[in-house]
């Protein structure tokens, strides 16, 4: 019997010729990720493990504050203080703001993560990399002090459904259209303990933005791990990147599945996911006419300059509602910078959305743009769970970068193809 | 580690680490002051009405979302002896025995005990006795390898090992 390519990571790593689902093996861990939040609980747990007083590989171990930063009150900004004097007397690898932004946007445009490799991370959307071909997954902060502290984590060998996309995508059909449809036919824990293992033709069209986006929410079907097989398409972006040195892994043809997922790609409209689950998903075309206060666009799932680009291309030459709120939160400083250089800040700002600096704030109810009672905001994140970016009553619509924006313009839920449509109408 | 008594209060299926201890209040690290906002999100009754040795049983996927640690620190903090739910969503359940908190996989056990009853667990064992209704229950086995660092209180106790035995066998010129 072959193996997955998740099987053959981890058997890799672990030091074995082959790994079966629901072994626990003990791996070397290549990257291990920690923000402030994370890293100074971890940080607490790692100072009382008797032995350990070094991380054991520095150079592996990234800290990107990005939840509560640029620091919103004393409190967090003590919590920054405290995780950056750690990272530096540890000489591991901090991320200052400027230089940084979101942490799994940074880590893919410093070359950082690639094809083959363990990496673990103290956030649940560390599944991002899977993108990449990488075995990629969140952990908790103990996870994340143990691994400093030996260089190594556990991991239970998880079986792997396989995902597959047929057809050819429709007009505004992204990445996030895919994995939305996907969780609502997989629901929420469809996938829990299990890799998400992405195919299809489809997806060789499907540019690294969108496949980031789909592993980035394959945690929200459940999934220990979303991963793609690497193609044409992620070595230019490694190359672009500067991460050369990698091994490419591939599941057998004969390797074992737990289930298979066959999904008609050009089947699918742009979704939208209702509250307050993910699984919630259906057409924008079907949901009706929903009023709304606020649209986010942007963060760790839909954050890449591709998406900017969606956004800008919905939102040039008009006005976001006069009651919409519309705020724009770039993946990365990379990000914002190539959105100045290709004139999409030009754009926002005319259009008058408010462009933020790179940061999880709004998404996890933090702040720059923390939801009041009974608000409605359609957003790029990735969860809408109940109080997720506020006010319990308020209520989160998740949905791709034109749609979102389209929505912002048109004051309530809308596709993108209603303002396009609206364009071609004479004044 | 001992046999768990406690009241039940009970809650439905794919209850997430954000309504269990919200992002405002993810900045914490003092299980003191986050025991204070336990179920903030879902139950805002929840830190007055619970005792000590109390356990929550709970639907399925219990604990989706965030990698947060302060979730189970929180449920831990705020004196609840157990989390029993039919499945538990990965990063918790390993957060749970990372941290040394008592979790317990049963389907038969959600959908029979009922809020109020008064439960006895036996962690060794994993049988959870309703004994308000006289019922019994069997919990999934943990395997071998998270027995081991149950038994030693979290995975601190397998990390010290590890670095003690590398010391043991590093080489001394």
């Amino acid at each position: 019997m072959g193996m997955t390519i998740s099987e053959k990571i981890l058997a890799a790593h672990a030091g074995k010729e082959r790994v079966e689902p629901g072994e626990i093996v003990m791996v070397d861990v290549d990257v291990n990720l920690a923000n402030e939040l994370s890293a100074a609980l971890a940080i607490d747990e790692f100072l009382k493990i008797k032995g350990a007083d070094r991380i054991v590989r520095p150079e592996q171990a990234i800290f990107v504050p990005d939840h509560f930063t640029p620091a919103k009150d004393i409190s967090t900004a003590k919590l920054v203080q405290r995780v950056r004097q750690f990272a530096l007397d540890q000489r591991a690898r901090w991320f200052e703001v400027g230089r940084a932004g979101i942490e799994h946007c940074v880590l893919p445009q410093h070359g950082i993560v690639g094809p083959g490799q363990v990496i673990i991370g103290g956030d649940s959307h560390t599944t991002t990399y899977g993108a990449l071909g990488a075995f990629s997954t969140g952990v908790g902060s103990t996870d994340v002090a143990v691994a400093w502290a030996i260089g190594q984590t556990w991991l239970r060998v998880p079986p792997t459904v396989k995902v597959t996309y047929h057809g050819t995508l429709r007009p505004w059909v992204k990445g996030k259209d895919l994995i939305l449809y996907t969780i609502g036919q997989m629901t929420v824990d469809g996938a829990t303990y299990m890799a998400m293992e992405f195919h299809g033709e489809t997806l060789r069209e499907l540019p690294m933005a969108g496949r980031f986006t789909m592993a980035n929410m394959s945690i929200e079907a459940g999934a220990k791990n979303g991963i793609f097989h690497v193609d044409d398409v992620t070595r230019e972006y490694l190359a672009s990147v500067g991460h050369t040195a990698y091994t490419e892994y591939w599941s057998d043809p004969d390797a074992e599945y737990v289930a298979e997922v066959d999904i008609d790609a050009g089947a699918i409209e742009p979704q939208i996911a209702l509250p307050s689950l993910p699984e919630n998903s259906r057409p924008v075309s079907e949901v009706g006419d929903i009023s709304i206060d606020q649209v986010v666009i942007g963060t760790c799932t839909n954050g890449w300059i591709e998406d900017m680009r969606e956004a800008a291309q919905v939102l040039q030459g008009h006005r976001v509602s006069s009651h919409v709120r519309c705020i724009i939160v770039p993946g990365s400083q990379e990000v914002q910078r190539e959105m100045v250089r290709e004139g999409l800040m030009q754009i926002f700002m005319d259009a008058e959305c408010i462009v933020s600096t790179s940061t999880c704030g709004p998404c996890i109810g933090g702040h720059m743009g923390v939801l009041g009672e009974h608000e409605r905001c359609v957003s790029t994140t990735n969860r809408n769970f109940v109080g997720r970016m506020g006010a319990r009553s308020a209520e989160i619509f998740l949905a791709n970068p034109a749609v979102a924006a389209a929505s912002a313009i048109a004051g309530h839920i809308a596709g993108p193809e209603e303002i396009v449509s609206r364009d071609l109408v004479p004044v | 580690m001992d046999t768990l008594q406690g009241r039940v209060w009970k809650y439905g299926a794919n209850i997430n680490t954000d309504v269990i201890i919200p992002g405002r209040y993810c900045h914490i690290t003092e299980p003191t002051e986050l025991a204070k906002y336990c179920m903030a999100d879902l139950d805002s009754t929840f830190v007055e009405k619970i005792s000590r040795g109390d356990i929550i049983v709970a639907g399925g996927n219990f604990g989706c979302g965030s990698s947060r640690e302060v979730a189970p620190l929180s449920i831990k903090a705020s004196g609840i002896g157990a989390v029993v739910a039919p499945s538990f969503a990965r990063i918790f359940y390993r957060n749970s025995i990372n941290i040394g908190f008592p979790i317990f996989e049963s389907a038969p056990a959600f959908e029979e005990i009922d809020e109020g009853d008064e439960v006895e667990i036996t962690p060794s064992t994993g049988i959870i006795k309703d004994l308000t209704k006289g019922t019994e229950y069997q919990a999934a086995a943990f395997p071998e390898f998270l027995q081991a660092i149950i038994a030693r209180g979290g995975l601190r106790g397998y990390a010290e090992e590890v670095l003690a035995r590398r010391k043991a066998t590093a080489f001394t010129p």
